[in-house]
């Protein structure tokens, strides 16, 4: 049992624990010459025009216009120099703080629009619009990826994300349409979340099956389940069971019209800012209260946990209950706010994505939620580049995410590491 | 997971000296205490010794008939599931306290005629006679060959989550040999299988190096393989290279009559790629249980701590067992392009590679096991076209089904509760945990 001391994030190992690790600086380095290089001077001659406000707004602000070589090799600079400070922290034998990788993330990002856009046939966007169909798009993944947090730190693999997101999708369309209120369909979506959880929960806690198997199995059989009923109930009778009202958009007086950030953060669903609440709210949850604490302990060392009279599988049990239930509230995005009915295999994969943004957030609420933003701005920039029409073909930009991650869980991406006990049934005794 | 223990050494390899080895080991003991999940499926139940048990009682304890019982509940909930949205047995039910029998009548009726339609375009029909049987084989070599592909890696403690990618890019790599190189007959096959075979094993030896060098775990690693190879072929596909001349749709043209398995039964789809299947079943069995690749593979899906004290060298057996698993789903990916399909399209791989996860669950991860599997679920895909044609059955109810048998199988002293064959209920329900940290856990 002396892994789970022996691997704190902190100790990277025994010989190595004088000096950070090299890779922060090292990655960074490589990444802005790979920046200068292409978006510097091999930059596009044309100028990129992104537009910050949209026409009819309170506040119209002119447009940024960026010329592509000469605004590439600024950003470069500006990210050299980031790099360079990081190396000469290392060299104190500092860590780099852990801002410099996000400010950093989001400079090259930056460059990289630029850089695609300048060299697009039609270089301008509307960055507001870009950022706000991020902001859509990743609101599904952000309630996935903490239902992903809350079981993992638990204890319990959640695989099923997948299934819990179609569940929620397909419940809410169904209950919202009898209904005739999205809000019922809501709860629905939750309470169908919850149930896929449950099942997940009995076989991994009580049954001791292994946790992967059933987060896999579960996806397919809500995918059957679903697939089956739309066929059979909805498809051939839309009116009455597959036409869900929509969650209507409530934007917050005033604020709703500051420019750039009004539409994306207060011009929302409930769910969309369900979504913000739920953050927070998890992330208070686990790091600043006992019940918190309780759940850390589990998942690290459920032996401890229990030895001090946690009761370790209701822990887990409920944990992974609630997570459903969030996942469901994703789910019931899609038919609810982004698409207005169901359709076969609605989630698409983006139970996987939530996954990979729960790894690259390395478990953490915020962390989850960052990267569920960026998964979603490389969803939409995929869709707008089709439109723009760039040189870099969509489908690389689809890969993004994937391959981002494959990156972060081989380490060469900071450090991801899981809860120690993740994935291990605990058997009392 | 195995994550923290590589990590160390992942992350400062010139730093490695021999009193950190030793740590290493220790770390390596403690972790192999704390991941039963890795325990091969095979071995998750059954086994708590019954010698004194009777005869009749161990065949009923037995993993074969608990198997069959899973399958028994499966179908029953599924027939329940198409009896629910059937219009008779909802009329039916209206009146049930008046004449039950009608109710019954109607959910038997419902819950047969799926079923028996499904046989029939699965097995034998009195107008076809067992011709559907081959069509159940045709269907079920690629999931045969992607599941031993699973169970193999099962088997050394990896979950092969992948072969969906690795199917992927063989049948990418296969494809494109297959039409755009022209070479005389029997070379042109066998070069397209060895091109789709080398495809589906870098696909799968990507991930055991990186599980093996930097503790990557190989569930998410597979997993996001699956969709960069998914969109890899779509993007191949909309270039000049891979699309058919003159066809704006994302299709390869077909690959020359030279390239192709030849058909093994006139009138039907069935092809070499069957045999191949069969015999990569038997090679399987004889590498996991005659060779010493195989016992290592073995040894380090029991425990890798004790494999690597032995002398096992563990990351090179975890590169080796996911090449192999790679090339065993590329013969899937081959069999899809070069028997089945002819060309390459951008749903080449249907859900063959999530399919073939269940079949190796269900076979246990032994090869026979998973051969008959692959055959059961090739016969439920077989089927469910037919039985969709003729009931009006959507096709997704076989997924149900699949998935309800997997969860079932993975959950004996589920099915055996069900059933009231729980002697010692609880005595028995806590044998299998025990058992499972026992040989997870190296002490």
């Amino acid at each position: 049992m002396t892994t789970a001391t022996a691997s704190k994030p902190g100790a990277a190992g025994p010989t190595t624990a004088a000096r950070p690790s090299l890779k922060v600086p090292v990655s960074l380095g490589v990444l802005s010459l790979v920046a200068l290089v292409f978006f510097g001077f091999f930059g596009p001659s044309k100028t990129a025009e992104m537009k910050v406000s949209e026409q009819g707004d309170a506040i119209v602000l002119p447009a940024l216009l960026i010329p592509g070589q000469a605004g590439g090799i600024v950003l470069a600079v500006l990210l050299l120099a980031m790099a360079a400070y990081s190396i000469y922290l290392w060299t104190k034998g500092e860590r780099s703080p852990k801002w410099l990788p996000i400010v950093f993330a989001v400079v090259f990002v930056f460059a990289l629009l630029v850089w695609i856009v300048a060299g697009a046939r039609e270089p301008s966007i509307s960055l507001a619009g870009l950022i706000a169909g991020s902001v859509t798009l990743a609101v599904p993944l952000v309630f996935g990826s903490l239902s992903g947090v809350l079981c993992e730190r638990v204890g319990v693999v959640n695989i099923a994300i997948e299934g819990q997101l179609l569940g929620g999708a397909f419940t809410a369309a169904l209950v919202a349409t009898v209904t005739h209120n999205a809000y019922i369909g809501l709860l629905a979506a939750a309470a169908a979340g919850a149930l896929v959880s449950m099942v997940l929960a009995v076989f991994s806690i009580k049954y001791l099956v292994n946790q992967i198997i059933v987060g896999v199995v579960l996806n397919v059989l809500v995918s059957g389940v679903t697939g089956f009923l739309f066929g059979t109930v909805m498809a051939p009778d839309k009116e009455l069971f597959n036409t869900p009202p929509r969650l209507d958009i409530l934007p917050i007086p005033v604020l709703s019209d500051i420019p750039l950030i009004g539409p994306i953060l207060f011009e929302q669903s409930v769910a969309g800012y369900l979504m913000y609440v739920a953050v927070a709210v998890v992330w208070v949850g686990l790091f600043k209260t006992r019940w918190g604490l309780r759940v850390r302990a589990v998942g690290e060392h459920p032996q401890a946990a229990d030895t001090l009279g946690i009761n370790v599988n209701a822990t887990r049990f409920w944990n992974v209950t609630l997570g459903g239930a969030i996942a469901g509230i994703g789910g019931a995005i899609f038919t609810l706010v982004t698409i207005d009915s169901f359709t076969k295999e609605i989630s698409g994969g983006r139970g996987f994505i939530a996954l990979a943004a729960l790894i690259f957030g390395r478990w953490n609420p915020i962390g989850a939620f960052l990267a569920s933003l960026l998964f979603g701005f490389a969803y939409n920039l995929q869709s707008i580049l089709g439109i723009i029409g760039t040189p870099v073909p969509s489908q690389f930009m689809a890969m993004l995410p994937y391959l981002v991650t494959i990156f972060a869980v081989a380490g060469l991406v900071g450090k991801s590491r899981p809860p120690a006990a993740s994935g291990i049934p605990y058997v009392k005794g | 997971m195995t994550t923290k223990d590589n990590t160390p050494a992942g992350d400062s390899p010139e730093e490695t000296g021999n009193e950190v080895q030793a740590a290493d080991v220790a770390l390596d003991t403690a972790g192999g205490t704390l991941e039963p999940s890795l325990v091969p499926v095979s071995t998750q139940s059954g086994d708590t010794g019954h010698q004194q048990d009777t005869v009749l009682r161990r065949i009923v304890m037995g993993n074969g008939f608990v198997s069959l019982l899973a399958v028994f509940v499966a179908l029953v909930l599924g027939g329940l599931l198409i009896a629910s949205t059937d219009q008779n047995v909802a009329k039916s039910a209206g009146y049930f306290f008046a004449r039950p029998t009608d109710f019954l009548y109607y959910l038997w009726g419902a819950m047969t005629k799926s079923y028996v339609a499904l046989f029939q375009g699965s097995v034998f029909n009195p107008r076809q006679g067992f011709s559907p049987l081959l069509e159940t084989m045709t269907v079920a070599t690629p999931l045969i060959c992607a599941g031993l592909g699973v169970a193999l890696a099962f088997r050394a403690g990896l979950f092969n989550i992948g072969a969906q990618g690795q199917i992927i890019i063989s049948a990418t790599l296969g494809a494109y040999a297959g039409f755009a190189w022209h070479l005389p007959p029997v070379l042109h096959l066998i070069v397209v299988v060895v091109m789709g075979v080398i495809g589906g094993a870098a696909w799968g030896a990507i991930v055991g190096l990186l599980k093996a060098r930097t503790g990557a775990h190989e569930v998410i690693v597979t997993i996001m393989l699956n969709y960069v190879a998914l969109f890899l072929l779509d993007f191949l596909l909309n270039t000049a290279a891979f699309r058919r001349p003159g066809d704006n749709s994302p299709i390869s043209p077909r690959l020359d009559e030279s390239a192709v398995y030849p058909q093994l039964i006139p009138g039907s789809r069935l092809h070499l790629g069957f045999l191949v299947a069969v015999a990569l079943t038997a090679g399987v069995w004889w590498l996991l249980n005659r060779s010493t690749i195989g016992f290592e593979f073995r040894a380090v899906g029991a425990n890798p701590a004790a494999a690597r004290t032995a002398g096992v060298n563990v990351q090179a057996a975890t590169i080796l067992v996911m090449a192999v698993a790679g090339a065993l789903s590329g013969f899937g990916g081959v069999a899809q392009v070069a028997g089945t399909e002819k060309v390459l399209t951008g749903g080449v791989a249907a859900q063959i590679g999530f399919d073939a996860i269940t079949v190796a669950l269900l076979g246990r991860s032994t090869p026979w096991g998973t051969f008959f599997a692959g055959l059961l679920f090739g016969a439920f895909r077989a089927g469910a076209v037919q039985m969709q044609i003729q009931t009006g059955t959507p096709i997704d109810i076989v997924l149900v089904v699949q998935s309800l048998i997997v969860l079932f199988i993975a959950a004996p002293p589920l099915v055996r509760s069900i059933f009231g064959l729980n002697p010692g209920r609880k005595k028995r329900a806590k044998a299998a945990p025990k058992a499972a940290v026992a040989t997870g856990g190296a002490k």
